[in-house]
């Protein structure tokens, strides 16, 4: 055990199940590292955020696959080779760039075990980083995990942490189903203590991060530590929270939210995704049809407005989900005061 | 502080970069440079790019000299008007330093000692050895589904005078996840190599619930190796097992339904928080734990009873202390019953399995007591 970054808990799940499972091999744009040219250089960056780094040297070109800037191509050869029987781990560096490859995700790897019977099984990981606060602009900054989550087939992961994207991305790897696996990417640095070993976290299943008797929230990726923060400070003015981090949008612990939802009659609901069929509308439509005599006040979505991402810093911060802006929320539900009917 | 200096520190280009070489300086000591002219080149892993003034000034001082690696943040030049003296650019120098290392080593201070990962005879175990002292070390075991971390409140408490190690038996905690047959046998088997393995002649055990039975079996098969046994809750002295906790223990893979089983532990059920269901369920999630836990149950509780008797140990032992906890809901504390006269026997009233996190004071006291005896 040792404190780890996200960026080297990622690195060291892939690593770990590229050695237990000679089928499991990782393809993309400059996942071998920078490899190629004529510097005779291998490895020198370890993909574009150094997260593939080592793979290439430790594993050979065999099966750490640097591909051209093509991502129709290869991921629907990624999706191809876990029809056939490999497990790979593809990159799709930007999350923003899966239009290029959405038939390849959408209507093939998706649809597979559908329409072949249940005779066909895609054990393909898609690896792509996303959301804003990085000054990435509106073609980098995307947070599109509801895009995935809307298409039955496939399971969508977003690790809140180095502990939780290690122990999810071994699960993913081993699941024989196809899984997008998304990092924020202003996580790379994020270090908490990872044990060294290979563990699971299983899907569907959210994690407590903290419990409180007023008001639930339910926050993903990089939103369960502004949640905490936001709590933490709610917590000295006597308000206490539970903060839910879902870890899947699909599945989704579903009976988890409401639960809590039961416990606390109160929702805040925190989500850096574009706000239009996002997963704080899609929790809203859950807990309003199943807990509605549970509520004491409306439910809040801490969400940003329905504009691209914008690139000025300013804006940028002032679009985002921030402590702030869930503190806010928190108390504006705990404030509520039902009018009496006449 | 003099607001004109400028510090030129190393620049964080990209999420990767932690450190990165002055690869070279594109302006010389005593140049006029204005903001945005490039000053240096800075090489990372990934990249080297030219580092662009970000001020107008003089070029004091290269700090940094070409092909030095330093970490993000650390100064690398200073940028000042030709006024400044050269006295206030050494003491922003200094203070620069100082506060910068200052930051650095924060974290490194009163940082608790750390257990490591050793190799004993082929297998790693996951051990915590501290304090010194003349007399015979003291090994602690924990029981099942435990490790080092049951011993939070005892392990620093024992060793004020004397050499203490805290280990992970095989299949728990951060050791290999392979036990063998995992019986009583097999574990104390480990506790030899183990001794063997830190050049240990004699210990004394402290000894915790399946722990217990794995240090009675160590008297057994090595006499000579125990100079004395303090057993808490130990195994082996009855049939009866709570099998509701070892099912559930093994089965239960969220917080909600481990909460309720790690209850039957304590007497005091406010003690079983998130954190300790998290830090149990951190543990199951390990490959091979599971299995293991599957392993040892099925070697020790097979037919729901307790698979060894060791009483007959009990007949001829070193040193013997026993503390039980009255209210104590996996092994029952009329176990203790009937126990040899040279046998010093304490029931905890108010207390569970736990005995060592639920009275950890007086179970500390009485086992400094009984090892100074």
């Amino acid at each position: 055990m040792s404190k780890k970054s996200f960026r080297q808990a990622i690195n060291e799940a892939m690593r770990l199940e590229m050695r237990r499972d000679p089928r499991v091999i990782i393809m993309g744009e400059d996942v071998a590292g920078g490899q190629g040219g004529t510097s005779g250089v291998v490895d020198a960056w370890g993909g574009v955020l150094g997260v593939t780094k080592g793979l290439y040297t430790e594993f050979g070109p065999e099966r750490v696959l640097d591909t051209p800037i093509t991502e129709a191509s290869y991921i629907g050869a990624a999706a191809g080779a876990a029809a056939t029987g490999l497990r790979p781990v593809a990159e799709l560096m930007f999350v923003d760039f899966v239009g290029s490859c959405l038939d390849q995700i959408m209507n093939q790897t998706a649809k597979f075990r559908y329409m072949f019977g249940g005779k066909a099984r895609t054990p393909l990981v898609i690896r792509a980083m996303f959301g804003a606060g990085f000054n990435a602009a509106a073609q980098h900054s995307q947070a599109l995990y509801p895009l995935f989550t809307h298409i039955p087939g496939l399971k969508v992961v977003i690790p809140s942490s180095p502990y939780e994207a290690k122990g999810l991305l071994i699960e993913a790897i081993r699941d024989d189903d196809p899984v997008i696996f998304l990092e924020h990417k202003v996580m790379y640095d994020d270090e908490e203590e990872v044990p060294d070993e290979a563990y699971t976290i299983p899907f569907g299943e959210a994690n407590l991060t903290r419990e409180g008797d007023d008001v639930t929230i339910v926050a993903f990726g990089r939103m369960v530590k502004l949640a905490n923060e936001a709590a933490d400070k709610l917590e000295r003015q006597g308000i206490s929270c539970t903060v839910i981090d879902p870890r899947t949008t699909s599945p989704l612990d579903r009976d988890t939210i409401l639960d809590c939802v039961a416990d606390t009659g109160r929702l805040v609901i925190v989500d850096e995704s574009s706000p239009r069929c996002n997963m704080a509308a899609d929790i809203s439509a859950l807990v309003a049809e199943e807990a509605f005599d549970a509520l004491k006040a409306p439910i809040r979505r801490v969400i940003p407005p329905h504009t691209p991402v914008p690139f000025a810093s300013v804006l940028e911060a002032l679009y985002l989900p921030d402590a702030a802006k869930i503190e806010a929320a928190v108390k504006a539900v705990m404030n509520h005061k039902v009018t009496e009917a006449a | 502080m003099n607001a004109s200096i400028t510090p030129i520190t190393m620049p964080k280009f990209g999420l990767a970069m932690t450190e990165g070489k002055l690869a070279g300086w594109m302006v010389r000591p005593g140049a006029t440079v204005k903001a945005g002219d490039d000053l240096a080149d800075i090489e990372t892993s990934k990249i080297t790019n030219a580092y662009e003034s970000p001020a107008a000034g003089v070029l004091r001082r290269q700090v940094a000299q070409e092909g030095e690696m330093l970490a993000v943040g650390a100064l690398i030049g200073v940028l000042a008007d030709a006024d400044t003296s050269d006295a206030d650019i050494d003491a922003f120098i200094a203070q620069f330093n100082a506060e910068f290392s200052a930051g650095a080593a924060e974290s490194a201070d009163d940082t608790p000692p750390e257990p490591s990962v050793i190799d004993v005879k082929g297998r790693a175990l996951r051990v915590l050895d501290i304090g010194h002292g003349d007399g015979d070390p003291i090994v602690l075991i924990h029981g099942f589904g435990g490790d080092i971390g049951n011993w939070l409140f005892n392990h620093a408490a024992l060793a004020s005078n004397r050499r203490v190690i805290a280990f992970d038996l095989p299949g728990h905690g951060g050791s290999g996840k392979d036990v063998g047959p995992g019986s009583l046998e097999f574990f104390s088997s480990v506790v030899v190599d183990l001794l063997d393995t830190l050049g240990i002649e004699r210990a004394h055990l402290v000894a915790h619930s399946l722990g217990g039975g794995v240090a009675l079996t160590t008297v057994k098969n090595a006499p000579s190796r125990v100079a004395s046994l303090a057993l808490l809750a130990p195994a082996g002295l009855g049939p009866d097992i709570n099998m509701a906790f070892i099912d559930g223990f093994i089965s239960a893979d969220r917080q909600k339904t481990l909460i309720p089983v790690l209850s039957y532990l304590v007497h005091d059920k406010g003690l079983i928080g998130r954190k300790m269901a998290d830090d149990v369920l951190r543990y199951k999630r390990l490959d091979g734990a599971v299995d293991a836990l599957r392993q040892v149950a099925a070697a020790n509780f097979a037919d729901g009873h307790q698979t060894d008797n060791l009483r007959p140990v009990l007949e001829s032992v070193p040193p013997t202390l026993v503390i039980w906890g009255k209210d104590d809901e996996i092994l029952p504390s009329s176990h203790a019953a009937e126990l040899p006269d040279a046998i010093t026997v304490e029931i905890l009233p108010d207390t569970g399995h736990m005995p060592q996190m639920e009275q950890s004071e007086e179970v500390n006291s009485k086992i400094r007591t009984f090892l100074a005896r």
